[in-house]
């Protein structure tokens, strides 16, 4: 049996531990609702730039010239813009995006490569081995749409030059605060027919169609892997202050069964003493 | 007169959303004034100041490009960077304007100039904006337009 001495010091460790945790868990909350907001915030202009674009693509003729991010070749390589944390306990979530963008390049019968966003998701595919194209890390809690454009800026480039004939985003996916779910769907070529056209009506365009969907475009590539970016973001932050919730709760449960096997180790031990001092009086008398 | 719906926004935020009488914006090919009633229309931005007005009162926002639509009556601005005059920051202007003028006299072989071009050319109209605003204090910005 451990000892009363044992039993306490094992006690205050795990009370540190379960004020850290609850720490965490905290600015984990606040964080989460920050990032909540960010993503809402962000949603206005993303549902006007897919309208726009909707409405530019239904005025197309056939016969026009195809803008080179619209265009479907051949595939032959895949680029993977995998989105995770930069920290982990949090729970299974980067373990669960790793998984699925990793299922997803044994599905393919073409080279896959990766650009890695987050620290959490580059470790795990380097160590498996996966060729890494380009990686960002650090970008914080609170990244802007400028932290997010050099990871456009490779894809699209990437994209144009021929060097791969298909990107797909893989992030997680921030549902509820319990639920983070991870997706993968294709970003490039775009497809503006998965946006509905409004009613036909006839733009003035300054200066033209193309050239205003040649600037639209890449806008459109960095506004979708911002909005991953944030929705990655608050689903860590969820994550997070769930796992952290749950580890307190077990430190706390842990304290308590401590506490009691403390009181009693202390309680046998002073009968214990009684018993001897009574032993020791009764041999005298 | 019916109203125009006028909104500015970014990819971070919402940053102007209210009911207005005049939108005056830098389009690519010039100056523009929309007023109530405007044809659809559908035009990019250059760097410059949108100046919009309600009541008589005038209120001037930073773009820093973008696109600007026209649609029954509803003015969207999809802005790349887009500040409230009290939201400039004058200091880092100032800093980016020098740093901008500097690269364009030197020239090293490695830089983009036209990129050095436009950050001139944005750090500028940001300090115009700010400027004009320090001038006349208490008022929404630009009134003298």
């Amino acid at each position: 049996m451990a000892t009363i001495r044992e039993i306490r010091r094992r006690i205050r460790s795990v009370q540190s531990t379960a004020k850290v945790t609850r720490a965490m868990e905290m600015v984990a909350a606040s964080k989460m609702r920050r990032a909540q907001e960010r993503t809402i915030a962000a949603r206005p202009y993303a549902e006007r730039m897919g309208q726009v674009l909707a409405d530019l693509a239904a005025q197309r003729q056939a016969g026009d010239e195809i803008h080179p991010l619209l265009i479907q070749r051949p595939v032959n390589r895949i680029a993977v813009v995998h989105i995770s944390a930069d920290r982990g306990l949090c729970g299974g979530l980067n373990a669960n995006v790793n998984r699925r963008t990793v299922s997803f390049v044994l599905e393919q019968s073409v080279p896959v490569t990766l650009v890695a966003v987050g620290r959490k998701g580059r470790d795990f595919m380097v160590r498996y081995g996966q060729e890494v194209r380009a990686e960002f890390t650090r970008l914080g809690d609170r990244p802007s749409i400028l932290d997010i454009l050099p990871i456009a800026r490779v894809v699209i480039d990437d994209y144009t030059d021929g060097l791969i004939d298909e990107v797909y985003l893989s992030y997680n996916q921030f549902v509820t605060t319990m639920t983070q779910r991870p997706v993968l769907w294709r970003l490039l070529p775009i497809e503006p027919a998965t946006i509905e056209a409004r009613l036909n009506v006839e733009y003035i365009y300054e200066p033209s169609p193309d050239e205003v969907l040649a600037e639209l475009l890449p806008r459109f590539v960095e506004m979708e892997i911002y909005h991953a970016v944030l929705e990655s973001i608050a689903s860590e932050q969820s994550a997070r202050m769930v796992a952290m919730r749950n580890a307190t709760d077990n430190a706390n449960e842990l304290i308590e069964d401590l506490t009691l096997t403390y009181n009693k180790v202390r309680q046998e031990m002073i009968t214990k003493e009684l018993l001897d001092i009574t032993g020791g009086a009764a041999a005298l008398a | 007169m019916p109203k125009l719906k006028f909104e500015i926004v970014t990819a971070e935020r919402v940053v102007y959303s209210d009911d207005v009488d005049v939108v005056i914006a830098p389009g690519i090919e010039g100056q523009l004034g929309i007023l109530p009633s405007h044809a659809p229309l559908l035009t990019m931005l250059q760097p410059g100041e949108v100046v919009v007005r309600k009541a008589g009162e005038e209120t001037a926002i930073f773009v820093s490009g973008g696109f600007l639509e026209v649609m029954q009556n509803r003015v969207t601005v999809l802005a790349d960077v887009a500040e409230r005059v009290e939201e400039i920051d004058i200091a880092r202007a100032e800093e980016a304007k020098r740093r901008a003028e500097e690269g364009l006299r030197l020239r090293p072989p490695e830089m983009d100039l036209a990129a050095a071009e436009a950050a001139l050319r944005r750090a500028m109209v940001r300090l115009k904006i700010a400027e004009r605003k320090k001038k006349r204090p208490g008022s929404g910005g630009a009134q003298g337009l």
